[in-house]
């Protein structure tokens, strides 16, 4: 390692045989740069669930184009929308088809105690909704009343009960005072608004909400014809249905200005942003501490060599690679510690919290830009010193 | 063992730039410390000349100034008032690339080591060849080895200073201070951690410099053991030199 560094340098490694002789104090700052990186992969993972969950329902869907309420910052959120708009939107050159779609919530309240919180969704069963082999294949079964299709991925859901269901014995369960029956299942997962996803037919939805009229979905579902531009459409979309009460977009924007609510309005996302910068501030805190310890230690020894001329960038040329240092060997421990968390976090809780390589890099990068600046503030006491009033 | 009794002719690797004769040259020097009520002068009018390749020693009590004068003669601090001319340079005033350059010609012994705890003897003495460029980094080997055998430590050359004694750890300083090759050597008590015959050897080794490469000695010391290979003794009190006095041979 020494004779790499002082290839890699061309000078001698000081900063890591100085970060070497020291034992325990390296043992203790490679901890405190991993307990940094576990902080920000853990903000960064519930982000990205967060991110990943919003955006699962808009996944399987086969619409290119979505009208929500004006008010509709999230697929959830939102007034109704006016079936009126379905057929005005039908007669827009470049729409192919427009289906209705609701969306309601119900709470399982199960045999074995628990208790499972659906988003349900009501369409059409007679057109394809959802880009889903599983979900295409079953929709033939919901034009039966009250039957319905289960999220295998949901909270609270055995693989067993699953299991059951799609080997052909359907469950029965109450929902909303009507009788229900699971006759097969699909796979979305739990998010931060669900526990997981229940697909009725429009009829079926309407029976268990009878609040809600045939006349306002909560959505309407526009596809396009082969060959012409979503985006194109949309903005036809926009001219033959002035009115302020919808908004049209296509899907994928639908999705981006879903992700950006829930991860900047909504309390949930901008704490674990917050806690992102947290964990970026408690980083730096530590390294810091490490590195100003350091600088404070070894003072009379870089005031000698001050004296016979090193500059201000060899001493910061030192810290920075004890600051590189650093950022590599607690993120090794950092990176397998935040895995192992996740894996534990997605048991416990059903949400996708993955490592992706990205996030990996990112914090990386983050962590050794974290150290350099630590590292640069350590060793501004030694900057404008003269050399006899640091011995 | 004897110390220091080989060849420092190997150390030579440049010429001292010729037409210096004083390479420090202090006119009208007064420095003050703190600020306020509380500032207080610790150099007064202080005129001195100091001849190429001599080996003067500073002596003083405790607070008379010889430090303070010692650190701006070196470039280790600013110059408030007064004139300093080292090697021909003026450092009142100068920037840091001018300091940095004068600085890269000397020497310095301290009280205390300052020895890297991480860096082995021969890497400790290799920082002050580093400091040289690219050429002096790739040939370190050789005056570093010569140098600690020089001062008598050849066979602790891969000893950390953990596993020296306060006197081999100040002979390594010694030999740091001395690999650059300098034009002057500054030197702060530098036999305070040594033994009676380590610090005669050291003081020995600045005076052949003096003689064979002309290098100009500038120590401070209260070591009466070794004023009698002084060129010049100045006494300092209370801010102001009382008595200058050549040596005779």
């Amino acid at each position: 390692m020494t004779a790499l560094l002082t290839t890699l340098l061309g000078r001698l490694p000081i900063g890591w045989l100085q970060l070497k002789h020291n034992k325990s104090r390296l043992a203790a700052a490679i901890a405190g740069v991993a307990f940094a990186n576990i902080l920000i992969f853990m903000q960064l993972g519930f982000l990205g669930a967060l991110v990943e969950t919003t955006k699962l329902p808009y996944r399987p869907m086969v619409a290119d184009i979505l009208i929500s309420a004006s008010d509709a910052n999230t697929l959830s959120d939102g007034s109704n929308v006016a079936r009126q708009r379905l057929y005005q939107a039908l007669a827009v050159p470049g729409v192919a088809d427009a289906s209705p779609f609701y969306l309601g919530k119900f709470d399982w309240q199960r045999d074995n105690g628990t208790t499972v919180n659906f988003q349900v969704f009501g369409i059409d069963p007679t057109k394809q909704i959802f880009n889903d082999p599983e979900i295409d294949k079953a929709r033939a079964q919901l034009q039966l009343l009250d039957t319905a299709l289960l999220d295998r991925s949901a909270r609270n859901i055995e693989p067993e009960l699953a299991a059951s269901i799609d080997g052909g014995m359907p469950h029965r369960f109450e929902a909303n005072g009507r009788t229900l029956s699971a006759v097969r299942t699909f796979s979305i997962g739990a998010g931060f608004e669900a526990d997981g996803y229940l697909i009725v037919s429009d009829q079926t939805f309407l029976q268990m909400y009878p609040q809600r009229t045939a006349g306002a979905p909560t959505h309407i579902l526009v596809t396009v014809k082969p060959g012409v531009s979503p985006q194109t459409v949309a903005q036809n979309l926009r001219s033959a249905i002035p009115e302020q009460d919808v908004i049209i977009r296509t899907v994928d924007e639908a999705a981006a200005a879903d992700e950006a609510y829930q991860t900047t309005e909504r309390p949930v996302g901008v704490i674990f942003g917050f806690g992102v910068i947290i964990g970026v501030l408690v980083g730096l805190i530590i390294v810091y501490q490490v590195l100003s310890t350091d600088v404070a230690d070894h003072l009379r020894e870089y005031a000698t060599l001050k004296a016979v001329g090193y500059k201000q960038s060899f001493f910061l040329s030192i810290v920075f690679e004890e600051a590189i240092i650093l950022a590599i060997f607690g993120f090794i421990p950092g990176v397998l510690f935040a895995l192992g968390l996740y894996d534990v976090l997605t048991s416990a809780t059903g949400l996708p919290v993955e490592m992706t390589g990205t996030r990996a890099i990112a914090v990386l990068f983050g962590t050794s830009a974290m150290c350099l600046i630590s590292g640069a503030i350590a060793t501004r006491r030694l900057a404008g010193a003269n050399p006899a009033d640091l011995f | 063992m004897k110390l220091f009794n080989k060849d420092i002719a190997q150390t030579s690797k440049a010429a001292i730039p010729p037409g210096q004769q004083s390479p420090i040259h202090i006119k009208g020097l007064n420095h003050w410390f703190g600020s306020g009520e509380a500032r207080k002068q610790a150099l007064f009018n202080i005129d001195l000349t100091i001849e190429r390749g001599s080996l003067v020693i500073l002596m003083g009590a405790s607070g008379s100034g010889k430090t303070t004068m010692l650190t701006l003669a070196g470039c280790l601090r600013d110059v408030q008032d007064g004139s300093v001319q080292l090697l021909g340079q003026e450092l009142n005033g100068a920037d840091e690339n001018v300091l940095v350059a004068c600085r890269r010609r000397l020497g310095f012994i301290f009280q205390a080591h300052n020895l890297h705890e991480s860096l082995t003897a021969m890497q400790n003495v290799r920082m002050g060849l580093d400091v040289h460029g690219p050429q002096a980094r790739k040939d370190w080997k050789a005056p570093a080895t010569h140098l600690l055998n020089l001062v008598g430590l050849g066979d602790r050359l891969d000893y950390l200073p953990g596993n020296l004694s306060g006197g081999q750890k100040q002979r390594v300083a010694v030999a740091r201070a001395l690999v650059g090759n300098p034009d002057i050597v500054f030197a702060d008590e530098p036999t305070a951690a040594l033994d009676k015959e380590s610090g005669h050897q050291v003081v020995s080794l600045l005076k052949r410099l003096g003689t064979e490469r002309n290098t100009t000695t500038l120590m401070v010391t209260h070591d009466n053991k070794v004023l009698e290979m002084a060129d010049r003794i100045i006494t300092m009190e209370d801010g102001r030199i009382v008595k200058d006095e050549a040596m005779q041979r």
